[in-house]
């Protein structure tokens, strides 16, 4: 139910945001459109708690904080690599083991590391993550596995 | 009040545009795909995300600085979706990622070259030609062969 709701106020959110109109005709519009949409997701059964994480929306802008700086950080880095006159570069496929239990960890996991210039996951397999380095370095930042921890705290119970 | 504004706006639209060139000449130098794909990465986040913040530094506390937070909030989770598809089809189609010590890849023109070769194809392609004529000849010599 809560999830249903979560889509209802996210859908209704955008609609306001995107038309900037709020005459009562539009406005009456917007809400039928949002009601049928919810009617349909519920029928489809897509409401979850994977399309609406809101058992971890409280701990997703902490991680967040700490994903932009290590994107600022990252991007410094391929940066000064391709601006190097020599490229130095020494690109590496490896695997990373996943700890995390559910598959919205997995993702976000994965997704992270897309989202870190650098790196960019290639597979992901029931408790690990192919990676594809763009330096033996960025690698081995990966390997620390600091990100994956912090992705498994938070993910919630499977 | 709005000098202020405008040094901070240019200062992030400038930076996001140093960054976007950043990722132009990666994918230009770079040896392969996947290292390209990583220049481009910079372009998705660094690049993108800074010309937004610039932005909505410059639109103000209106509606129009909410649609921009919006995009960014998107960008952020499509961007990475999108890349992982592409570089997980290119492994699944046997693409071998290069490695220190290779050569070049041999299907990568040079990119000094590149413009060469671009034209030595095109009348080898006269597909395209007959399919948007108007995109090379302007709307007016469609006609012409």
């Amino acid at each position: 139910m809560a999830h249903t709701v979560s889509l209802f106020v996210v859908l209704a959110a955008v609609w306001l945001l995107l038309s900037g109109h709020f005459t009562a005709f539009l406005l009456t519009l917007g809400l039928l459109s949002c009601l049928f949409v919810v009617y349909i997701a519920h029928r489809m059964d897509v409401v979850d708690h994977e399309s609406h994480p809101l058992h971890i929306g409280h701990l997703l802008p902490i991680y967040w904080v700490w994903l932009i700086k290590e994107i600022i950080k990252a991007n410094i880095d391929v940066t000064k690599r391709i601006l190097n006159p020599k490229l130095p570069i020494s690109p590496v496929l490896f695997t990373v083991p996943a700890t995390q239990r559910t598959d919205l960890g997995k993702v976000i996991y994965a997704n992270s590391i897309t989202l870190t210039p650098g790196t960019v996951s290639t597979d992901v397999g029931a408790d690990t993550i192919q990676v594809h380095a763009l330096s033996e370095e960025g690698a081995e930042d990966l390997r620390g596995g600091a990100m994956g921890r912090r992705v498994t705290e938070f993910e919630g119970k499977p | 009040m709005e000098v202020i504004q405008d040094i901070f706006g240019w200062a992030f639209l400038m930076g996001g545009a140093f960054f976007l060139l950043v990722g132009g000449i990666g994918v230009l130098r770079m040896p392969d795909f996947f290292t390209r794909m990583h220049a481009a990465g910079i372009t998705d986040t660094m690049g993108a995300g800074l010309v937004l913040i610039g932005l909505m530094i410059e639109s103000g506390f209106t509606l129009n600085t909410a649609k921009l937070l919006l995009m960014l909030f998107f960008l952020l989770f499509t961007s990475p979706v999108s890349s992982h598809a592409t570089a997980h089809a290119a492994l699944l189609a046997g693409l071998k990622p290069w490695r220190r010590g290779d050569k070049p890849a041999k299907s990568l023109p040079d990119p000094r070259t590149a413009g060469a070769i671009m034209t030595t194809t095109e009348p080898a392609q006269p597909k395209s030609r007959t399919a948007s004529p108007q995109r090379r000849n302007g709307p007016h010599k469609g006609g012409r062969r």
